[in-house]
């Protein structure tokens, strides 16, 4: 062919490619970004048996069924073809997103939403876990084997691409409807808009031809029978699937969850930043380290994928807890003295009626502006005490609450110094996550490579990645923690594959591995 | 390097049950601290997650760490084994 032509070929194979899995990790996304405002209209304001509903949905089903999603559509992908694999999982996923968005509210049809976006959520992970082996090994057959690297780095882009325009959206949507509609109704709107950019999707993958590897294998009739069998139960396979999970996919999925949702939710929930502030650092960071991927991905192609990646994951064992200590002290209020301040604007009494209108709830809430241009809301509350309704008991003393420090906006200059630690998170994920889809495809045969780096990348993203937050808040909460404690999960994690990585993984570079075969 | 990959072999075998061991007594000590009821019920549910999910890990810590000790990872010093098609 001319090269002209299997150039943009091979862009119009990534773009395609890209443009699916990027959708896909867009929908995911919006279901984690809006947990919380989805939550409140669509399971009961009361916990009881909906809360063993909430817990799944919310924190485990969409990251515990991915590696299931990766053996069902990897089986299928070795089987019938990747296009027509990858084209199942994006209309899966597509149509689950839509409906999540249609969903009536719990106050509509009781215990049947909550049931229905458990269902929903379990599709979206199956569908994840099949959408992206598929486009990394369509992308990777349709290359040359010494720019593997380079070629898949661009599906590798799609996740933080992904996140980006989820919180993009989010935002956009938030900032034009304004808080108390988007809450209302407003959230199903980034749910819905997400028809459409799969509809274009779909058109776009319709058109693209099967893999070439694939297809020789099928025309010569050496199609695996038994993927599954032939992945997990010949040993010569199933050591390098576990070599993959231990020395590889399980610490990038640590550092990679670390930088891009852990990270914004210490800023948010931890640190108590602004709700657009903190989304606004995350969204610069991105835009800045995407790149990256790209760099990284490509320069794996030279020097080999081992290195680059450990290198990631070192460096985020030894940086972490420096640079969330610094999140915590730019953060701290507590020692705010009056020449700082620069004016506090008039406090809002707000009053509520609690203990049947017995009590009341008194919350005094100011704005404090400092001199070096970073604000915050403090929040004192108190309860009164009423008398008894019969008139038995005297008042009681008022109940003074902890003052509460909220919603603080930095100063310009620690605003960009935030942008600058999470895109350093972020160029570490784009290290460890840039060369990883060529890795894998390049330790496995084509007969049965779609089942068997699935599974690993899984379980690695999925399962240790994707509990990053929820580990990590867990351990923090534990008595006796600070909150710096929950990094011990991703350090620990990212430590125990390093350690594997360097030792039992080799450093084969792309063309070295073409020769030998 | 082949002496050390078979030597932490060994160690792999051993962490695997041993780290579920350490989850099911921290699982233990916190569904216990839970308060009754809706509390008790979330942190039990939690922590029978992580168990579910990190049992068959494991699993698979261990049968790494059996290939190790066996030798199977000692070809891979200068290049992955590429499996035939």
């Amino acid at each position: 062919m001319n090269p002209e032509l299997q150039k943009n070929s091979i862009f119009k194979v990534i773009g395609a490619s890209s443009l699916g899995t990027l959708i896909e990790w867009y929908d995911f996304y919006i279901f984690g970004s809006l947990a919380t405002i989805i939550g409140a209209q669509l399971f009961p304001a009361d916990a009881g048996a909906s809360a063993l509903i909430n817990t799944l949905a919310i924190f485990a089903a969409g990251f515990i069924v991915r590696p299931f999603g990766a053996l069902v559509f990897g089986r299928l992908g070795d089987l019938i073809g990747r296009k027509y694999t990858f084209l199942l999982t994006l209309v899966l996923m597509g149509g689950s997103t839509f409906l999540i968005g249609l969903i009536p509210s719990y106050s509509s049809i009781g215990y049947a939403a909550p049931i229905l976006v458990l269902i929903l959520r379990l599709v979206q992970g199956l569908a994840l876990g099949g959408e992206y082996g598929g486009a990394a090994t369509y992308v990777a057959e349709h290359a040359p084997a010494n720019k593997r690297g380079f070629f898949t780095s661009w599906i590798q882009t799609t996740a933080t691409g992904g996140l980006f325009l989820s919180l993009g959206v989010i935002v956009l949507t938030k900032n034009w409807l304004g808080a108390e509609d988007f809450a209302a109704w407003g959230w199903r709107i980034p749910f819905l808009l997400s028809i459409l950019l799969v509809g274009v999707s779909i058109y776009i993958r319709m058109k693209m031809h099967e893999s070439p590897m694939f297809t020789k294998l099928k025309t010569e009739g050496k199609i695996s029978k038994n993927p599954l069998k032939e992945s997990f139960n010949h040993k010569a396979n199933f050591k390098m699937v576990l070599l993959a999970l231990f020395g590889a996919t399980m610490g990038q999925g640590v550092i990679w969850y670390t930088g891009q949702f852990y990270a914004q939710s210490f800023i948010e929930n931890t640190c108590k930043v602004d709700f657009n502030d903190s989304r606004y650092i995350l969204l610069w960071g991105i835009a800045f380290a995407t790149p990256f991927f790209v760099i990284f991905g490509s320069w794996s192609d030279r020097v080999g994928r081992k290195w680059i990646m450990l290198t990631g994951m070192l460096l985020g064992i030894i940086f972490y807890r420096p640079i969330y200590q610094v999140f915590l002290d730019d953060t701290d209020f507590s020692d705010v003295t009056q020449e700082d301040i620069f004016s506090v604007a008039n406090p809002v009494v707000t009053k509520l009626a609690i203990n049947g209108g017995v009590d009341s709830l008194i919350t005094t809430s100011a704005m404090v502006t400092l001199v070096d241009g970073s604000s915050y809301q403090k929040v004192q509350s108190h309860t009164k005490f009423g008398a008894s309704m019969d008139g038995t008991a005297a008042e009681k003393p008022l109940e003074v609450h902890p003052e509460l420090i909220k919603d603080k906006k930095l100063s310009t200059p620690v605003f960009w110094k935030f942008v600058g630690l999470i895109f350093f998170q972020i160029l570490l994920v784009t290290m460890v996550y840039g060369p990883i889809a060529a890795f894998l495809v390049e330790l496995f045969p084509t007969k049965i490579r779609y089942t068997s780096m699935s599974l690993p990348y899984h379980v690695g993203n999925g399962v240790f990645g994707g509990l990053v937050p929820f580990i990590a808040t867990l351990i923090a909460s534990f008595s006796g923690s600070t909150p710096l404690s929950g990094l011990w999960y991703p350090i620990g994690i990212a430590s125990l594959s390093f350690v594997i990585g360097a030792i039992y993984l080799s450093n084969k570079k792309p063309v070295e591995a073409e020769t030998a075969d | 390097m082949n002496a050390l990959k078979k030597g932490l072999g060994l160690f792999w075998m051993i962490l695997g049950p041993v780290s579920i061991l350490f989850l099911f007594l921290q699982a233990y000590e916190k569904v216990g601290l839970a308060a009754e009821g809706v509390q008790k019920t979330n942190t039990a549910l939690q922590w029978g997650i992580i168990l579910f999910i990190f049992i068959p890990i494991s699993a698979g810590l261990v049968i790494f760490g059996y290939y190790a000790l066996k030798g199977e990872y000692d070809q891979l010093s200068e290049g992955s084994e590429e499996p035939a098609d």
